[in-house]
């Protein structure tokens, strides 16, 4: 057989980033100033950071998101993540918890909840859209209850100061994202992982009688998006000062998706690129400054991402391609006429 | 062994207990609860909610999950207001709007056959695409006033022991009895059992897959739009920041009647059940008071864990490769 | 229909099909009269299931002509085949297990006014159709799903008979039953053909064959090998047309080949042992034993249960009853992890669905076994890996442009290849080969058998399970024949030549276990 044509359009990072100058470029040409940078009170403001520090959020969940994109699975539960580890980061600080205390509570409530996603998906084999969907709904309810229903301010100085501190001229959340992306991607490169999560969604049955332990390499990668999206839940309150438990995260799962698919990784599970998410983060936040720029209401920008993201699963579609192919070429005769 | 059998009815019997469960305890402990008055309410309040469940009922039958259903409703709501407002007649604004949700779910069902799209992605674009399209219509909520509207949504009937059945109510009723009818009683109804039950067998018994999986797209889109039209009658009003979160409740609805999430067994009458659980929860936290909506989420969601366990555990002796 | 009354019921003439890379079909005429039952026959890649999805519209042909009844046709689908009075019965049961059965019967064409169904016309039907298939007793309102899978089998004819079916093809219908249900199933065939249906029966298990059909069309490679009545074809001369091995006189023509190795020691332990082992539905009771050293061939026809024997010897699949004995000492095998632990490798026979990962690269592929074993903390660097790659890479003279092109871009041979060379890394004493020279060139073909070879030099055991007999011969000391998901006999040294495998898959005189005889008073 033939090479699959996906590795030609779908399977590269460059594509996400081409896409990424592309925008950049229009806003270069059609927003004089878009690139201005300057400094107020030793900081750097201007339209990149700002694309930077609304991605990083995004950037945050996609990381541990492409990893479950790449076994073959989904994880809708990372919104309610966000929530239930701002609020419980919240109460806690309420309370006079020490940062590192609060800190692992909140990412080990994130932890439990992947893990369980884990647990649903490899060991009672539910799909992950099923078993994921469970905690979406779940876990909102959970945040609710324990940030008491309503939104709770972040007492804390260090954890407002990871969503709002600055390093040198630079704001802090989208450095602590790239870091973070930058370890998982070491992780994933200098062990096996990477190899063993690509194979297990690529031929399950094939990585199985290879002798990987599929089921628990799944647990695990759905236990890291779960920390992982505990972790933006944590910058995305102290951003904000506060940790709304019935607004925190909400649609993140949509956006990391999305990320992760512009990104390059194909929901058919297989190859991931982190590049690629970290790539398609940042268009879309790019895309919703741009239409923001353009005039349009911030409240209408979800238009153009949800036509881009069918736009790009159009040409991963095979059946979309053979079609288009069938426009320019007639397909042979069936069979000959009677 | 009879497990095709508990697949199909042990679920729907469990439904029920629960919800009688349910009742004897909100019965037990706020009195004044088991009231004809505050039924009639729930179905009032939920009457939105149950069209949508109706609609999803059919998708999730199919195999298939549409997350659109929320912000489509939003986007309804609103362009029903916009419509109502420009002028027209609230009966050709309802058709229009009920046209504009049928093409809606009618095009995603067509980019998840022809394209074999994920339902999932294409119909999660769709809701970002309903929304958008909401606030693009009028970023604020539109009051809606038209004497004919009026009159509609002040239009109730005295069941007896004085629980009045709004238009809303009945809307949901009659679509309730024709879902059940159109999925018992019609050769498409049949269809859908048999798309979510298994794609290959469809095709091999010369079933008509695209044409019955497009329809149920587009049947939910449909039960939006009348799941919006119920709402506005309550409302009075479209909003277009509403929605969001509407079509997991409307998932939990449709699981916890017993419908399974892939596809091939449920009922729409399960679905009922499903939307009584919740509207007698939600109605039984009113009535405590200081209790907040999060124990709604969090029982909707041990609902829809323990039935989607339940339902694993049913089908799971058939398969027993390692 | 205007055809004459005395065209055949069914007619496929020069029927070719192609698909990327293979002819399915090329040029193969096929009969089928009215009140016969026609068995197909052939190995894999034969032909079989293309030819069946070609008369049922499910496939386009590429060229060649159809005719029912003499009148030529074009059924684009399994509904327009239908239309024409032909219908299929698939080997894996098509049935909806949550619906009723009397809606499994008539789906698609329920009875009522328009888009209504008549609940109680439908029953009607369908229990009429039931009884047709001798189940009168069922209550159609059951969910399908409670039903055996024998009844369920019936309750798919029951919904093939209802449209006016004149041609009933039935693909391996009998895979899942027992003795009985197929013996109740036949009966049925017969009934049927005495009502002057025409029913093409497709099956692996000859002696079902020889007890049920009127005549045997063989396929080989995509081609006719031909159509006999099968009273007068000897199972030996059924099973050399399918395998396309001449008959050479009586007995053994050729020597045995030159098998300088030690030959079978009762006395040393085997290196792998396998006593009773059983899957319900797959394999029964089967007993192999294996020295260090040797290679055993298992040797049967298509579903005679090799590859199911291969899958459970690996963990693969779950035995239901039987011992595996590791150096004679018995071991819990429950996964693939296991037998890896225990020295053995496997190479599935399905090599692109289980087992090359598509997408990555020959080096992530070739090292993935090595790097399961080794756990996540003791990776192997990259550059043990490239050093890992290029010398597999060079000493299987696997052709790839580089390590890092992804294993699809390879062809058939080359990835096998890279799938030996996956375990040789381990360096396991165990190699179980399931079909390991499908699909792939000569010369890969002669050095995966050389490679077995040196193997078996440093006192590795093979496993080989072919369809290739000459190459099992050629390759190992001593073949294990299996038939009918049974052991059959096992053959060693001056035995061991292609003619006496054949003779003794198609022997059915006295065996170890004696084999499902399914009343021949219909011959």
């Amino acid at each position: 057989m033939a090479s699959r044509p996906s590795s030609v359009i779908a399977g590269s990072w460059l594509w996400p980033f081409a896409g990424l100058l592309l925008l950049l470029a229009f806003n270069g040409l059609f927003s004089p100033g878009f690139f201005q940078l300057e400094l107020v009170e030793g900081r750097l403001v201007g339209n990149p950071v700002h694309i930077a520090v609304q991605a990083s959020k995004i950037i945050l969940v996609a990381i541990g998101m492409t990893l479950v994109i790449a076994t073959r699975g989904v994880d809708l539960s990372v919104g309610s993540v966000m929530a239930m580890s701002g609020s419980t980061a919240a109460v806690l600080a309420a309370a006079g918890v020490p940062f590192p205390i609060l800190f692992a509570a909140s990412l080990a409530v994130g932890a439990a909840t992947g893990l369980t996603n884990g647990l649903l998906v490899s060991g009672l084999r539910i799909q992950p859209i099923v078993a994921t969907l469970i905690f979406m709904v779940l876990g909102r309810g959970v945040a609710m209850l324990i940030a008491g229903g309503q939104p709770r301010p972040i007492q804390n100085e260090t954890l407002l100061f990871l969503g709002n501190g600055h390093c040198w001229i630079l704001p802090l959340p989208p450095l602590l994202a790239l870091a973070a992306l930058f370890a998982t991607a070491a992780v994933v490169r200098l062990t096996p992982l990477g190899l063993f999560i690509s194979a297990a969604g690529s031929n399950e049955t094939a990585a199985r009688l290879a002798g990987l332990p599929a089921a628990r390499i799944k647990a695990l990668v759905y236990t890291f998006s779960g920390i992982a999206a505990a972790c933006a839940g944590l910058i995305a309150a102290a951003r904000v000062e506060t940790a709304d438990p019935s607004r925190l995260g909400e649609l993140v799962e949509l956006d990391a998706i999305f990320a992760v698919v512009v990104g390059g990784t194909a929901l058919t599970g297989g190859r991931f690129t982190l590049a690629g998410s970290l790539a398609g983060a940042l268009f879309i936040q790019t895309l919703t400054l741009t239409m923001i720029n353009q005039g349009m209401p911030p409240e209408i920008t979800p238009v153009p991402k949800a036509l881009v993201i069918l736009a790009v699963c159009l040409l991963q579609s095979v059946e979309f391609r053979k079609r288009a192919a069938g426009m320019f070429r007639r397909p042979a005769a069936a069979w000959t006429p009677p | 062994m009879n497990l095709a059998f508990q697949q199909r009815w042990l679920p729907t019997l469990v439904t029920a207990a629960v919800l009688l469960l349910l009742l004897g305890v909100a019965g037990a402990l706020y009195p004044g609860f088991l009231r004809p008055l505050v039924f009639a309410n729930i179905l009032r309040n939920h009457a939105y909610l149950g069209i949508l469940a109706v609609g999803m009922t059919f998708v999730i039958l199919s195999g298939g999950i549409d997350l659109s259903v929320g912000t489509l409703l939003a986007f309804s709501t609103i362009l029903l207001a916009r419509a109502i407002d420009a002028g027209l007649h609230p009966l050709p604004a309802a058709l229009a709007v009920a046209a504009v949700g049928t093409l809606f779910g009618a095009g995603q069902g067509m980019l998840i056959h022809f394209f074999r799209l994920p339902p999932f992605l294409v119909t999660l674009a769709g809701m970002f695409l309903a929304k958008g399209l909401a606030f693009a219509v009028s970023l604020q909520s539109l009051t809606i006033s038209h004497p004919h509207f009026d009159a509609a949504a002040s239009f109730r009937i005295l069941a007896p022991g004085g629980a009045p059945l709004t238009t809303a109510t009945w809307m949901f009723l009659f679509l309730l009895a024709a879902a059940i009818l159109l999925a018992r009683q019609t050769r498409f109804g049949r269809n859908v059992y048999a798309l979510g039950g298994s794609e290959d067998t469809a095709l091999l018994m010369g079933l008509p897959i695209a044409r019955t999986r497009v329809t149920v797209y587009a049947l939910s889109g449909l039960c939006a739009a009348l799941a919006a039209l119920a709402m506005t009658l309550n409302t009075r009003s479209g909003n277009p920041a509403i929605g969001l979160g509407m079509e997991l409740d409307a998932i939990a609805c449709a699981v916890i009647g017993g419908t399974l999430l892939t596809g091939g067994v449920g009922s729409v009458f399960g679905t009922f059940l499903g939307v009584l659980i919740f509207g007698s929860i939600k109605t039984a936290l009113d009535f405590h008071g200081g209790l907040d909506s999060s124990w709604l989420r969090i029982a909707m969601g041990i609902l829809l864990l323990a039935f989607i366990v339940l339902q694993r555990a049913l089908s799971r002796p058939g398969s027993n490769t390692n | 229909m205007t055809a004459s009354l005395n065209a055949p019921l069914l007619q496929a003439r020069a029927v070719v099909k192609g698909f990327p890379g293979v002819r399915a079909l090329d040029g193969v005429d096929f009969t089928l009269e009215s009140g016969e039952i026609h068995a197909l026959m052939g190995e894999n890649g034969a032909g079989k299931s293309t030819l069946i999805k070609v008369l049922t519209g499910v496939y386009p042909r590429d060229a060649g002509e159809l005719l029912v009844s003499g009148a030529p046709v074009q059924p684009r689908s399994p509904a327009d085949a239908e239309r024409l009075g032909i219908s299929t019965v698939y080997q894996e049961i098509h049935l909806l297990p949550a619906l009723s059965i009397a809606e499994n019967i008539l789906l698609g064409r329920q009875p009522g006014p328009a888009a209504w169904i008549d609940w109680k016309s439908l029953r009607r039907r369908a229990a009429a159709a039931l009884e047709r298939v001798g189940l009168a007793g069922l209550d159609p309102g059951a969910p399908a799903g409670t039903c055996s899978l024998a009844v369920q089998q019936l309750i798919a004819i029951a919904r093939a008979l209802d449209v006016e079916a004149r041609v009933l093809i039935l693909d391996e219908p009998t895979s899942s039953l027992d003795e009985q249900e197929a013996a109740a199933l036949f009966a049925l065939m017969r009934r049927l053909r005495s009502a002057g249906m025409g029913i093409l029966f497709v099956t692996h298990f000859l002696d079902q064959v020889y007890g049920v059909s009127d005549r045997i069309t063989v396929l080989r490679n995509g081609r006719l090998a031909g159509v006999f009545p099968a009273a007068r074809l000897s199972r030996l001369e059924l099973v050399s047309h399918m395998l396309g091995k001449e008959l050479t006189g009586a007995g053994p023509a050729q020597e045995p080949g030159p098998h300088p190795h030690n030959k079978g020691d009762a006395a040393r332990t085997p290196v792998l042992e396998a006593r009773g082992l059983t899957r319900r539905g797959a394999v029964e009771n089967i007993d192999l034993h294996l020295h260090r050293g040797e290679a055993l061939g298992l040797a049967g026809l298509l579903g005679s249960g090799r590859t199911e024997t291969a899958r459970l010897l690996f963990g693969a699949d779950r035995r239901s009853a039987g011992v595996i004995l590791i150096d004679g000492k018995p071991v819990p095998l429950r996964s693939p992890r296991d037998a890896i632990r225990l020295g053995m490798a496997f190479c599935s026979e399905d090599r692109k669905g289980e087992g090359i990962i598509p997408g990555l690269s020959v080096r992530d592929n070739l090292v993935l076994a090595m790097e399961a074993s080794r756990g996540t903390l003791r990776r192997l660097s990259r550059t043990e890996q490239e050093q890992l790659a290029n010398r597999f890479i060079e000493t299987l003279r696997i052709k790839t442009p580089s390590p890092e092109t992804p294993i699809e871009n390879l062809s058939g041979g080359n990835q096998q290849k890279v799938l030996l060379a996956r375990w040789l890394c381990l360096d396991p004493s165990l190699f179980i080969l399931d079909e390991p020279t499908r699909g792939i060139d000569v010369g890969a073909k002669v050095e995966i058998e050389r490679l077995i070879a040196r193997l078996r030099r440093k006192g590795r055991a093979v496993l080989f399970v072919s369809s290739d007999l000459e190459e099992v011969v050629r390759v190992c000391d001593r073949i294990t024949v299996l038939r009918d998901r049974r052991k059959a006999g096992e053959l060693s040294g001056a035995q061991l030549d292609a003619a006496a495998v054949m003779r003794t898959i198609a022997s059915s005189g006295p065996l170890p276990q004696p084999a499902p005889g399914v009343d021949p008073a219909h011959s």
